[in-house]
């Protein structure tokens, strides 16, 4: 079978293997090695780039169930789940429980193995970390058969390495998340609007305290609009607190079930060019200025929103797209965001997704890609005169000590990759202990020299 | 409501599980494998399963099924609704070749349903409430020639319920024949998979509707009524020609 990431380039003819059981795993990694010698887990497969391509693909997707869910003695509440469980099933459980997940990303159809995988971020990392900031332990199976239960204190080495390792240290087989407690299901949300990239930064670093903030922005407005975009900030509704009360409210709290659109084709890609970009860009724009009132949104619809189009990828044709998200250091920020900028609008190539946010501190995981900082992400529709252009943009980005998102990547060079990620020696010698044979590899590993 | 589920570990039967715990039921899970109906049982009580208890056996030992019936009885303290979820799909070339495999299938996918079957009718009967629900087939419907020995033991299951259906019905018993149609799951891992094919979450909504429907033929999911009604009418001459 043809798989790909999310952005459907590149793709590969792959071999897929369902395991039902964690023992049917580790019986056929330990054994004789009859998976052969290119082998990645692979969860919902929501990475965008290559990250979960290789020969062979172990799938998790019965690694789906719950182990325990359990109140510390310091009051919190822990959920131990199995890998290939996604996070929307997650919600789907404990938000009856009045409980929620710390970190969200964009995409809820994401698995706990993948969020840990590409230590994603979401709408609060710069209050509350990446995902892996909550998981407190996990269960790694190694290339030798063995089965780690690692955690900051116990094989610590494996642990920082497996988060945001993007599967090469072993398969994960599941975590345990600590959860945050909710009382609604709503956010209580405002909506700011920023002239320029300068104006954007300013209102974020004010609205620092702001619980979840993330903005987009316009990549392809130039001159003096480079930059506009609109803020979202949000918080939580206290229902306690609230007299009125919300739409959810009283329904109770239940996990909110969208019908979904499904695309049953592929766009023309012709339809996304310069010109319906710019035009649909300066639209949106122009509505959310008219309407910045604060109001309350439900989770899904502030967390998830292009979720209502299930396969929203095929929005850009039958070729795909990239997205490149960069993260830069807080005090080059403005300079290599607005070179970005200039650089794709310039181009003519951008589209109508692009995401600014401002990150918080780094955590001491290898390969995690948040920096204190800003981070920006792109999409590109594919086609082959892209790729100069970004590596125009690799330039600007290595120049100002940034990096890329791995979970993104899909052209990165290892000069680029090795310039930017300073840990990648301590990871590679690590994972040359682990896996001496580099059976855990995929397309990214290789093209980045990680094996 | 109890719940007594039998063949816990398949993927619907999981599936329908979870659905059941997570609106607060309580469950009795049989199955093959302890390990991994241990791990089910700790799955459900996260979702929120008013209690879960277990019993691993191996579903041919039809002797022990009695017993079987009782415990789950006491532990649950009734059974309100009984699912059998158990089976196999054998492979037809090697039918064709060895009767011992061809045996082999229908003691699990026939003879123990049936024992089941006698011993959950006189329950229900006896207490004069209650749903049966067993899964059967969309392959019990026509005998193909790429699957006839699977598709004959779920026919036999289905005329079987027919039966005992009629029976129970004075008592006010319910009795569903679940027919689900390709399933992506554990179970056809090997097959190749075509647009028709639906996922163990997607069948088990439809039984769990079903079931609170008191639906008696239910195909899942649903679209397979139709699908079967023309697979049904097509007549001997053309069918003894098809290939599927």
């Amino acid at each position: 079978m043809t798989f790909s990431g999310w952005g459907r380039y590149p793709r590969l003819e792959s071999r897929l293997i369902e395991p039902i059981s964690t023992f049917e795993i580790e019986e056929s990694l330990g054994g004789s090695g009859q998976w052969g010698p290119s082998i990645i887990a692979r969860g919902a497969g929501r990475s965008y780039g290559d990250s979960a391509l290789a020969e062979t693909l172990v799938s998790t997707r019965y690694l789906d169930n719950f182990s325990s869910l359990t109140t510390s003695e310091h009051g919190y509440t822990v959920l131990r789940c199995a890998s290939g469980m996604s996070l929307e099933k997650v919600l789907e459980t404990i938000i009856p429980k009045g409980l929620f997940l710390p970190v969200l990303p964009g995409a809820k159809a994401v698995t706990v193995g993948g969020a840990i995988a590409a230590d994603v971020h979401g709408k609060n990392h710069h209050i509350d970390g990446s995902f892996c900031d909550h998981v407190e332990s996990m269960q790694v199976l190694l290339a030798t058969g063995e089965i780690i239960n690692c955690n900051r204190d116990a094989y610590p080495e494996l642990f920082h390495a497996t988060c945001g390792g993007m599967g090469l240290t072993g398969i994960i087989l599941d975590a345990a998340i600590k959860l945050v407690p909710m009382s609604s299901l709503d956010i209580a949300q405002r909506t700011l609007v920023a002239d320029s990239l300068q104006d954007c930064m300013e209102l974020m670093d004010e609205h620092h305290e702001s619980k979840y903030s993330v903005a987009w922005i316009d990549c392809l407005a130039s001159g003096a609009a480079q930059g506009r975009s609109v803020l979202y900030l949000g918080e939580h509704v206290d229902e306690k607190d609230a007299r009125e009360k919300s739409k959810s409210g009283r329904r109770g709290l239940r996990a909110i079930k969208r019908s979904e659109l499904k695309i049953p084709f592929d766009a023309p890609s012709f339809l996304l060019n310069k010109h319906t970009m710019m035009g649909f860009n300066s639209a949106y724009y122009a509505l959310q200025k008219s309407r910045g009132a604060p109001k309350r949104i439900d989770y899904d619809a502030f967390f998830f929103p292009l979720e209502r189009l299930r396969n929203w990828n095929r929005l850009y044709g039958s070729k795909g797209f990239l997205q490149y998200q960069l993260a830069v250091p807080q005090e080059s920020a403005h300079a290599c965001i607005s070179a970005v900028l200039s650089c794709v609008s310039h181009a003519g190539k951008g589209s109508f997704l692009s995401v600014l946010k401002k990150f918080g501190k780094a955590n001491n995981n290898l390969l995690s890609f948040p920096i204190e900082g800003y981070t920006l992400a792109l999409d590109f529709k594919y086609e082959d005169s892209l790729f100069p252009l970004l590596d125009k943009l690799d330039a600007i980005v290595l120049e100002h000590g940034g990096r890329l998102y791995l979970a993104k990547d899909a052209r990165m060079s290892k000069e680029c990759f090795r310039r930017s990620y300073r840990q990648w020696e301590q990871f590679a010698e690590l994972k040359q202990k682990l896996d001496p044979r580099g059976q855990f590899s995929s397309l990214q590993s290789r093209r980045l020299g990680l094996g | 409501m109890n719940i007594l589920l039998i063949g816990a570990n398949s993927a619907i039967a999981t599936a329908v599980a979870r659905l059941y715990a997570s609106d607060g039921h309580g469950l009795f899970l049989v199955g093959r494998d302890l390990a991994k109906l241990e791990t089910l049982r700790d799955d459900l009580t996260v979702r929120g399963a008013g209690g879960v208890a277990l019993v691993e056996l191996d579903i041919t030992h039809t002797a022990r099924h009695t017993e079987l019936i009782e415990r789950a009885q006491t532990a649950l303290g009734g059974i309100d609704l009984a699912i059998i979820c158990h089976g196999v799909l054998p492979d037809q070339q090697i039918c064709e070749r060895d009767f011992t495999a061809l045996q082999a299938s229908l003691d699990v996918n026939v003879i123990s349903t049936m024992s089941l079957l006698v011993e959950l009718g006189n329950y229900f009967e006896k207490q004069g409430s209650g749903s049966l629900a067993v899964i059967t087939s969309v392959a019990g419907d026509r005998g193909r020639r790429s699957n006839y020995v699977y598709g004959a033991s779920k026919a036999m299951i289905s005329t079987f319920l027919e039966g005992l259906r009629g029976r129970l019905h004075d008592s006010g018993v319910n009795v569903i024949d679940i027919r689900p149609g390709l399933v992506d799951s554990p179970m056809t891992r090997e097959l190749e998979k075509g647009p028709l094919f639906s996922t163990p979450d997607r069948v088990a909504r439809c039984i769990v509707k079903g079931i609170r429907k008191n639906r008696t033929t239910l195909y899942a999911p649903g679209y397979w009524r139709f699908v079967m009604l023309v697979v049904k009418a097509i007549p001997q001459r053309l069918f003894k020609r098809l290939r599927f």
